[in-house]
């Protein structure tokens, strides 16, 4: 491939592209993202490409190895076109039956269809899924048509075309401008305005600055930055060449985590890629306009996903935060004016080119526009990456997209924000989800991340859990965040472990107070919030916790046994079966009994029993 | 950083120093490229050989202290020798409210050692990792870079199984 030295030389070559892949033409798109890696595409891939050789379909139907679509729980998925038929968790037994019937005969297997967990309905096409039917898919859509290791499918699908019209028809303040006017803020955490960010770091002095993407993707339970970087690299890096172009920046760094060696792999293969075609490097398109994009990989520590920690990692130094008040975008990287933006933020920025900020703002809410990817998961029956507009209603995405919690359980909370963010409970599920009303409630929209909890979740330990996980990542140089993560860490390991005393719940609040006030950075700043949510809204969980030593949810071991209750036990021997510990005796259809001193409170009768009978005490 | 139980049979090999040259060479001998020099040299020791980094002391011009205490910051190095086989167990929250620390309690008694720490035999280290990128299928775990989920306590030990079967 020779470079593209032009306009012209782009739009000819996206049109032949198009020109050659028919609408109507055979379409296996299977899911290779990290889900369904897991879940077993690879053998899929194997049994699926013998199959075609086997029929000799090779160069009639084109298979199609896609990053993540989403709906991971279902893996490995199968989309089949031109009909849209979805086969999810497809095993390489099914695949001779799926090339005869629906790859030739284009004949849907109904055993093989999804079934919705609400209605109990098979659905054949993707689109009719509850689970994808009501999501708004401006930034994730795509990946279901794109080989990631294939510039060519991201092009046919008008990629790199914002570049284009930015590079030839916009000066970079109206770039800015058009930023500005979408409304789009950091997806990374603070939501702070993209457009105005730009325009600080244009406007800073200095002669060489950099565009930077934050993938280091802290937040536990969050995904969406890992699936957009290996589904669909270069959304990410046309956002990045359009936001250097704004800017005024020749050289863009990516911050990747090392726990995503797949999300490396394609996001190195999509810069060099862009580099042959001339879509990177320098004279971009014949335009004078040069930037390269280098991959760093982090070491794994979270708080190096904080601005001024990533830009000392960057450099090669231990990622201990700096003092704000000189902000990166003046003096960041190197001591030159950066830019820092979210993966999610960063392929939000074609999208408006493309379509125009004003579409752009005509989604989502008042101060929140356009969409953003939630990673719904946890005690939900559908599980994955939902992207919705913002202002969608909580109950929305936890009931409709999500279907509800499973198992007959009752929905407890749902915690948004990450580690620096709130649970939210029952009462709000009719919140609209944007900046400003999470906030409101005490939580904050963080990178995505929405963790549904159910009734078997605790809520003193599920608080002791962020504290602990905030205690183990503070990089310890601020007292207030070191020693007061810790204090409060340890008064939750007193309350689970039935040592709470009077005045804890006070203690915790004062405790929260100072750290918030004193810490340097925002792992400090937010790290009380977690704690202050669950004691606002599940204060009578810590005073069970505390005053009558018991743990309603069963998870604090020292604070619940199992019992099983002999009416409702009808001695079917499961449980018995099950106990590792062989702690469950009793005959055969009568009611059995627990030896709570074998009982290591595993929990594995609890979830096995079919009748409710086992009780936690 | 991890710890092995007991007495660790550790040959001490020779460290090479092709490859060190080249990894360097790969970085541009640039000390803003340490943290991942180090990576390179994890992934081929699984840990950080105390020769290996006295070697990068020397080409890289660089004092030792800054090399530890990059090395002793970032979760991914280890100083002392780790298993074959690195076991992560995602903690991260999807997983930890799926039941991810009864995995690790069970992992632990299995191979009788604590997060953090390696057989004997040097075949499995035990850690632990805030988050695995595949929330959707908690809990998982993965072994050396093969990911694992939707796991309960009997299905994790299966996955052990199946390594402490291979060689
Ligand atoms: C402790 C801590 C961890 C953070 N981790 C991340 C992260 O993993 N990914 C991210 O994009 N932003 C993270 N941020 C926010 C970044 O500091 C920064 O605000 C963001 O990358 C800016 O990009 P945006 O404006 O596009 O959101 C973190 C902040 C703090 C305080
Ligand atoms: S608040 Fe905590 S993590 Fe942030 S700089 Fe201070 S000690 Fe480090
Ligand atoms: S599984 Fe339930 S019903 Fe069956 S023996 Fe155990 S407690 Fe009784
Ligand atoms: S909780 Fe576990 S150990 Fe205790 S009785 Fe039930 S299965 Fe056995
Ligand atoms: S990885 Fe396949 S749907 Fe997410
Ligand atoms: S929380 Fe375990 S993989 Fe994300």
């Amino acid at each position: 491939m020779s470079k593209l030295q032009s306009q012209k030389d782009y739009e000819n070559f996206r049109d032949r592209l198009k020109k050659k892949r028919d609408p109507e033409r055979l379409l296996v798109s299977l899911c290779a993202g990290s889900g369904c890696g897991a879940s077993g595409t690879e053998e899929v891939r194997e049994a699926l490409e013998q199959e075609v050789s086997k029929n000799g379909l090779k160069g009639k139907v084109e298979v199609k190895v896609t990053g993540c679509h989403g709906f991971c729980e279902q893996g490995p998925i199968m989309v089949i076109y031109p009909d849209g038929i979805f086969y999810p968790k497809v095993k390489p037994e099914d695949v001779p039956e799926i090339v005869s019937e629906t790859i030739v005969s284009r004949q849907v297997i109904k055993r093989l269809l999804y079934k919705d967990p609400v209605s109990k309905k098979r659905i054949s096409k993707e689109e009719d899924v509850p689970f994808y039917n009501q999501q708004h898919r401006i930034v994730f859509g795509n990946n279901g048509f794109i080989d990631p290791a294939n510039i060519d499918d991201y092009i046919a699908v008008d990629g790199y075309f914002a570049l284009v019209k930015v590079l030839f028809s916009m000066s970079p303040e109206e770039v800015i401008s058009a930023i500005k006017e979408s409304g789009l803020r950091g997806r990374g955490g603070g939501g702070f305005p993209t457009g105005i960010k730009w325009e600080t770091c244009r406007k800073a002095h200095g002669d060489i600055r950099y565009a930077m993407c934050n993938a280091d993707e802290g937040d536990p339970g969050a995904y969406m930055d890992r699936s957009l970087l290996e589904g669909n690299p270069h959304s990410v890096l046309e956002g990045m060449i359009i936001g250097a172009y704004a800017i005024g920046s020749n050289q863009g760094f990516v911050y990747v985590r090392n726990e995503y060696p797949l999300a490396v792999k394609n996001l190195g293969i999509g810069i060099k890629q862009a580099e042959e075609y001339g879509l990177l490097g320098k004279n971009i398109l014949g335009s004078g306009f040069d930037f390269t994009v280098k991959i760093s990989r982090g070491g794994g520590a979270f708080v190096c996903g904080e601005s001024t920690a990533l830009m000392r990692s960057l450099e090669g130094k231990v990622g201990r935060p700096t003092a704000k008040y000189i902000h990166t975008v003046d003096k960041g990287y190197r001591d030159s004016p950066s830019t820092l933006n979210n993966v999610e933020t960063w392929a939000n920025v074609p999208v408006i080119i493309n379509k125009g900020a004003e579409w752009y703002a005509s989604l989502g809410t008042e101060r929140s526009k356009g969409t953003k990817v939630f990673s719904l998961v946890g005690k939900v029956r559908n599980t994955g990456l939902v992207e919705v507009p913002m202002g969608t209603p909580l109950r929305t995405i936890i009931y409709d997209i999500g279907g509800g919690i499973p198992k007959k359980k009752k929905f407890k909370a749902v915690q948004t924000g990450g580690p620096s963010g709130g649970c939210i409970p029952e009462d709000f599920l009719d919140l609209p989800v944007d900046y400003e009303r999470l906030a409101e409630v005490g939580s904050i929209m963080g990178s995505g991340g929405m963790i549904v909890m159910d009734q078997d979740t605790c809520m003193v330990d599920l608080a002791r859990y962020f504290v602990d996980f905030l205690k183990n990542e503070s990089c310890g140089q601020c007292t207030p965040c070191r020693e007061g993560i810790t204090q409060m860490s340890e008064i939750l390991a007193d309350i689970c472990e039935g040592n709470g005393k009077e005045g804890d719940i006070k203690l915790l609040e004062e405790l929260a107070v100072m750290i918030k006030r004193f810490s340097l950075c925002g792992l400090g700043k937010t790290a009380p919030n977690p704690v202050l949510t669950t004691i606002l809204y599940f204060r009578d969980e810590y005073e069970t916790h505390i005053k009558d030593k018991k743990c309603p949810a069963g998870v604090c071991k020292a604070l619940f046994h199992y019992e099983i209750d002999e009416e409702l036990c009808n001695g079917c021997r499961l449980c018995a079966l099950k106990c590792p510990q062989k702690a469950i005796t009793g005959e055969k259809k009568k009611s059995h009994h627990i030896d709570q001193d074998k009982c290591i409170k595993c929990g594995i009768c609890y979830n096995a029993c079919k009748f409710d009978a086992i009780i936690i005490h | 950083m991890t710890t092995i139980k007991g007495e660790p049979q550790v040959k001490q090999e020779p460290i090479d120093t092709a490859y060190l040259d080249n990894v360097l060479e790969q970085n541009m001998q640039d000390p803003e490229n340490l943290i991942m020099i180090l990576q390179d040299i994890s992934a081929k020791y699984n840990y950080l050989p105390r020769e290996a980094l006295n070697y990068v002391v020397e080409r890289l011009n660089v004092p030792m202290s800054l090399i530890y205490s990059a090395a002793t910051f970032y979760k991914a190095f280890s100083l002392t020798p780790r298993g074959k086989y690195i076991i992560n167990v995602c903690l991260g929250t999807a997983c930890h409210v799926r039941g991810a620390g009864k995995i690790k309690e069970s992992l632990e008694e299995r191979l009788n050692i604590h997060e953090g720490e390696t057989t004997e035999d040097l075949k499995f280290t035990l850690e632990t990792v805030r988050c695995l990128g595949c929330c959707a299928l908690g809990p998982v775990i993965t072994v050396n870079e093969k990911a694992y989920g939707g796991l309960d306590r009997g299905k994790a030990l299966k996955v052990i199984e199946q390594y402490e079967r291979e060689a």
